[in-house]
């Protein structure tokens, strides 16, 4: 049953200012919306409970990428358009940029948010599984100032997380330096606009010396759609540092792949699908990383 | 952004539709499909999926692709939007348009005005993309007529018109 906008309030009071005194005015009662490529689908499905919106849409304070030396601070409400257009996102985050590319459609992509996708929460968003990679902080802000904290821990269920309801999140911050790592980045969904996706991955790593004695100095692989969460593979990382790819090695981290993902059965996919494919692009991508280390 | 004093109930909203001004008085969340459809008479927007899946009711705002349908009204506020009612001068179709009827790129006619306007905010973006680019810019857009090769010939065509070698 489609929704009544008699039912609905949306007021857009124009800055951030106005927003974040509005949600410490009362606490829970107003839901901010940006781009509404997920809430108004919501909405027509007659499925949204909040009736008191507020429109954060355009808010000054929330756009623009800068970049400072050490870090990029990306406004929470950049849309997927200005990441993959972003010259320095794309070099220097390219995991970032190309789960910006595959979601949705252009439409989508010209207003769906960076800010949204964290708040949305959806264990499926494919932008979450870069920022884990990147091991990206978020700047959350209130009528009582800001404050930063890691992405990592921020979603600590299905569709829960770690803000309070008078805060928005203001930016998002990922460090710098990255240029000497392999980046890998894989979707699986049945086809890569608009589904969802299966399965997908990100992660980046490099090793230390060259040849076949090249072993893993650094590591970090991050999944979306295989928990109720984003999820880094902290066990697996730890378990394959400092050490040489071979077959061996990559047997051995499918193993711990399996062990640490709890993929479910839904209408896009099965558990056991997910596990299977989830395993073999972990080995896919510690293949690829292997070869880094030839080519050098 | 402005907004009535009031929260609850209709709003009077301004924006300018293929460069008319136009001001309506609806409620907020009304869907920017419905109100250029049923306030505004501009029936050439069409509603597919209603959710953001099938890009019929795609639009151009302030020059930027959107789907009508996940638009609040009250979003639209102040901003120019582009209909398919806005390509034509007159009886003269737009390039895009002579080139989907010339190639086969509209059946039944449900998705043509999305896939138009997909195009045509593809060819501001980029004169001559590639057939990948083609495709990458309409796969927001689903016909379940002609199989998309007329369509993505169209917009190959339209773009050859405009940029002759």
């Amino acid at each position: 049953m489609r929704s009544d906008p008699a039912d609905y309030e949306l007021i857009a009071p124009g800055t951030l200012q106005a927003v974040v005194a509005l949600l410490a005015e009362e606490p829970g009662k107003w839901l901010p919306i940006a781009g509404g490529t997920d809430l108004m689908v919501q909405y027509a499905a007659g499925k949204l409970p909040a009736k008191k919106l507020v429109s954060i849409w355009n808010l000054p304070e929330l756009r623009g990428i800068e970049v400072l030396p050490e870090e990029v601070t990306i406004g929470a409400g950049c849309t997927y358009t200005e990441l993959r257009e972003h010259d320095v996102i794309a070099h220097e985050f390219p995991l970032l940029a190309s789960a910006a590319r595959w979601t949705g459609g252009i439409a989508n992509q010209n207003r769906g948010t960076l800010g949204g996708n964290i708040v949305n929460a959806s264990p499926a968003a494919d932008s979450l599984p870069a920022l884990l990679a990147y091991e990206a902080e978020l700047i959350l802000t209130s009528v009582r100032g800001d404050r930063r904290v890691p992405y990592v821990g921020f979603h600590t269920g299905y569709k829960k997380m770690k803000l309070a309801p008078h805060e928005l999140i203001r930016a998002i911050c990922l460090r710098r330096g990255f240029s000497g790592y392999l980046h890998y980045s894989r979707k699986v969904g049945a086809r890569n606009a608009q589904a969802i996706s299966k399965v997908c991955v990100a992660a980046l790593g490099r090793l230390r010396g060259t040849g076949e004695g090249g072993v893993i100095e650094e590591i970090r692989i991050a999944l979306g759609s295989v928990a109720p969460v984003p999820l880094r593979l902290t066990e697996v990382e730890r378990m394959v540092s400092g050490k040489t790819v071979d077959p061996e090695l990559v047997r051995e981290a499918k193993k711990a792949v399996a062990a640490a993902i709890r993929p479910i059965d839904d209408i896009r996919s099965t558990a056991r699908y997910r596990a299977a494919v989830t395993a073999n692009l972990v080995a896919e991508f510690l293949e690829q990383l292997r070869a880094t280390g030839k080519a050098a | 952004m402005s907004h009535s004093s009031e929260h609850r109930g209709k709003c009077e909203l301004s924006f300018t539709v293929n460069g008319k001004a136009e001001t309506i008085r609806v409620f907020p969340m009304e869907r920017l499909l419905d109100v250029l459809r049923n306030n505004l008479g501009r029936t050439g927007t069409k509603e597919g999926c209603g959710e953001g899946e099938c890009g019929s009711c795609s639009v151009l705002m302030d020059g930027k692709l959107v789907n009508s349908c996940l638009v609040p009204a009250l979003q639209a506020v102040g901003s120019s939007l582009t209909t398919i009612e806005g390509l034509a001068e007159g009886p003269q179709l737009s390039a895009l348009q002579a080139a989907f009827l010339e190639c086969g790129g509209a059946q039944c006619g449900i998705c043509t005005p999305g896939m138009i306007l997909s195009a045509s905010h593809l060819l501001h973006k980029k004169a001559e993309p590639t057939l990948d680019e083609i495709r990458e810019a309409l796969a927001g857009n689903l016909c379940r007529c002609t199989g998309y090769m007329q369509i993505f010939e169209a917009v190959a065509e339209a773009s050859r018109r405009k940029n002759p070698a």
